[in-house]
């Protein structure tokens, strides 16, 4: 009794529309096969000479452009998923109406398609421009850079005079052999994540503790030190570390002007790694201490009265209330922000590179300088070196190191707990 | 001695230890802000001065930045560009998040739970990598060196975070109004149009302000991307006047400075409210 199912789905694998036809939907099965043949005439042969681009990387240097074949046969690729999602959905939708002709229904007149194929693709028009802006400026660049993880592009193999070719997991493998890029790279690692709790925890701990000292309601103009305090936060970012690399800086800045006047000797800030890894750490301390305090002056507000009452008819000294009702709460509630702003200093380019440009310079380093964090170690590697490969190689590592963590952490939210995602 | 709720003495002390604490944060937000601040009316080209409140107090520093010899600074012309590219940012990415989330919100569809994974994973990719890529992709496009290359990638890159947050405040909306709605023969554009929009416009003011502010502090692309001078964003011709290895010009960046932070800063502060509310709601809810 299955008849009309199989030999609909034959139909729709051989020829768009075919199963359509098969199970008398005239208009639609004319409709897709009209695209199956303007699919076939025309974007084919564009589709294959992207593809053919992507596997070879271009045959002769000069005419062929690596770089552009492989961007091009990215695009194909994103394309080509979406032709045979078209594709896919053709077959599935002859099945469904072979089932449903084999159950004795009659084949659905093409004005009632039409209604329910409006119906079903609304939320799809709705999210349709969204993901293709998405498409083209997010995750194009990151598959292009996860495919220069595997060629051997760098300065010495650069289209137009040369060609790029495909090498697999050679630079994962040369980062780790070759001894001063392995030397370099576990300096900067080791660095990168010294950063991230560092600068993490001490927002946080800063934040939390003038939150706490703010919140007593027996503190005068809390409204005007709340908004003085935020000020940083309010300032553009990038102002702010411009102006501390100037307060900084070891001859004009005033840091050092003050220091000598109290009799102190002048503190090399850029030029030495101890010194300038805690001018980094201290401005950003100043940049990012006001988000985590207004993140926890808003919690602490929404922790209800009630508990606190409770907690003193029973007893509590000030010290308990604080260590057994009001930290567990902010904890609870602020720990997944926690992970995601390690993850975001984890790849915090900006204050790097404004405010130290990864310096100072170490001797025998691959290009990484005393306060690179890999991510300003991987723009360096690609603008200065020019090593794309290794570069990409890196940023591939980082990555799914940050992404997993992101990911795993939130799974852990309730947000996603209740969410339904299925459907 | 026992420490309890009544005793004066230790709240009285606690209280004195707040009040210097809070002075010393204030102090130091406050002396930076206002050090660069005086320097904007210094004379000279250097940061170092003998005293924070200059000596010779002069307004050379601003004239300069409308009306310099140098034709390569154009602060009015910076300022035009910068909010050109802010505004068409903003705008794009509320219109596009808005429909995204309600999409995601109230529908389900297949392919919406990749969607949302997909959403989430590409905020993780380290930006400044993607630079080649987007060059590249710029390039092939013709879209180099303009203003709509930028405003393009600043949109793209804004429309996942955005989506996240404006999908989580359509979330807390009772469904109930949709279905009321509904049954009074609404369309769903016009539930969108009439109910979900406008209750959601204060986390929409939030996304449309993040995405305002984002172009007058990205610094990196908007210098990948614009070569010619007469296209530079703010923050590219604040960035030149220091960045020159024996030229640096404090005073005239100091100026720059205070000029393009004093805006965004009463911005910022005078919607803080909603700003750390939405933030909060998303933390409780975490």
């Amino acid at each position: 009794m299955r008849k009309r199912a199989v030999s609909a789905t034959i139909g729709s694998i051989l020829y768009m529309g075919l199963g359509q036809l098969i199970n008398g939907e005239w208009v639609k099965g004319i409709l897709m096969g009209l695209y199956h043949y303007l699919i076939l005439k025309f974007a084919l042969p564009a589709l294959r000479h992207t593809w053919w681009g992507l596997i070879t990387l271009g045959e002769i240097p000069r005419r062929d452009h690596s770089i552009i074949l492989l961007s091009y046969g990215l695009v194909g690729t994103i394309v080509t998923v979406i032709v045979i999602g078209f594709y896919i959905g053709n077959i599935v939708d002859a099945y469904r109406g072979g089932k449903r002709r084999d159950g004795g229904h009659p084949a659905p007149p093409i004005r009632e398609t039409m209604t329910e194929v409006i119906q079903k693709s609304y939320p799809y028009f709705l999210v349709a421009p969204a993901v293709l802006f998405i498409l083209f400026t997010v995750l194009f660049p990151m598959l292009f850079n996860m495919s220069m993880a595997f060629t051997n592009y760098d300065l010495y193999n650069s289209p137009p005079a040369k060609l790029v070719r495909w090498v697999g997991f050679e630079n994962f493998r040369e980062i780790v052999r070759l001894a001063s890029w392995k030397r370099t790279f576990v300096g900067v690692l080791s660095w990168t994540f010294l950063w991230a709790i560092l600068s993490t925890f001490s927002c946080f701990l800063l934040g939390l503790f003038l939150a706490i000292v703010l919140n007593n309601p027996r503190i005068k103009f809390r409204g005007i030190i709340r908004t003085i305090l935020i000020l940083p936060w309010a300032m553009p970012g990038f102002i702010s570390i411009l102006m501390w690399s100037g307060f900084f800086n070891t001859s004009f800045g005033p840091i050092n002007q003050w220091l000598n006047t109290l009799g102190i000797a002048s503190i090399p800030w850029f030029q030495n790694v101890f010194w300038a890894r805690t001018a980094v750490v201290l401005v950003n301390l100043w940049l990012g201490f006001p988000f985590s305090m207004a993140l926890v002056s808003g919690v602490i507000q929404g922790i209800p009265a009630e508990l606190h009452d409770a907690a003193k008819v029973d007893g509590a000294s000030p010290w308990q209330e604080f260590t057994r009702i009001t930290l567990p709460l902010i904890l609870y509630a602020v720990s997944p922000l926690l992970i995601m702003q390690f993850a975001g200093n984890f790849n915090n380019f900006g204050v790097v590179y404004l405010l130290t440009g990864g310096g100072p310079p170490v001797l025998g380093n691959k290009g990484a300088g005393g306060t690179d964090i890999l991510i300003s170690w991987i723009f360096k590697m690609t603008f200065d070196l020019m090593k794309y490969n290794y570069a990409s190689a890196i940023a591939l590592l980082i990555f799914i190191f940050v992404a997993s963590m992101s990911i795993v952490n939130f799974m852990q939210t309730r947000a996603f707990k209740e969410e339904d995602m299925m459907g | 001695m026992k420490i309890s709720s009544n005793s004066k003495w230790v709240r009285d002390l606690w209280l004195v230890f707040s009040y210097l604490i809070l002075i010393m944060a204030m102090a130091a937000v406050l002396v930076p802000i206002l050090y660069i601040f005086f320097a904007s009316f210094n004379t000279g080209s250097s940061l170092y001065s003998s005293t924070m409140i200059p000596k010779n107090f002069t307004l050379d520093n601003y004239r300069m930045l409308f009306n310099n010899p140098n034709k390569s600074v154009d602060f009015t012309l910076w300022t035009l560009n910068t909010l050109k590219i802010a505004s068409a940012t903003s705008i794009a990415s509320v219109i596009l998040t808005s429909f995204t989330a309600y999409a995601f919100s109230r529908f389900r569809f297949w392919g919406r739970r990749y969607g949302l994974i997909m959403f989430l994973v590409v905020q993780m990719f380290p930006g400044a990598m993607g630079m080649v890529a987007i060059y590249v992709l710029l390039n092939i496009l013709g879209l180099l060196d303009t203003h709509l290359g930028l405003i393009l990638i600043y949109t793209g890159g804004a429309i996942p975070f955005s989506t996240w947050m404006a999908k989580g405040y359509i979330d807390s909306i009772p469904r109930s109004l949709d279905e009321a709605a509904l049954i009074d023969g609404a369309s769903r554009w016009q539930i969108y149009w009439r109910i979900l929009m406008p209750l959601s416009l204060p986390i929409l003011s939030v996304i449309a302000l993040l995405n305002f502010i984002g172009p007058f502090n990205d610094y990196l692309l908007a210098r990948i991307v614009l070569t010619s001078a007469e296209k530079r964003t703010l923050a590219v011709g604040l960035h030149a006047f220091i960045s020159g290895q024996f030229d640096q010009n404090w005073t005239q960046f100091a100026a720059g400075s205070m000029l393009t932070s004093i805006p965004i800063m009463i911005l910022f502060l005078s919607l803080q409210k909603y700003f750390i509310s939405g933030l909060t709601a998303g933390a409780t809810k975490g």
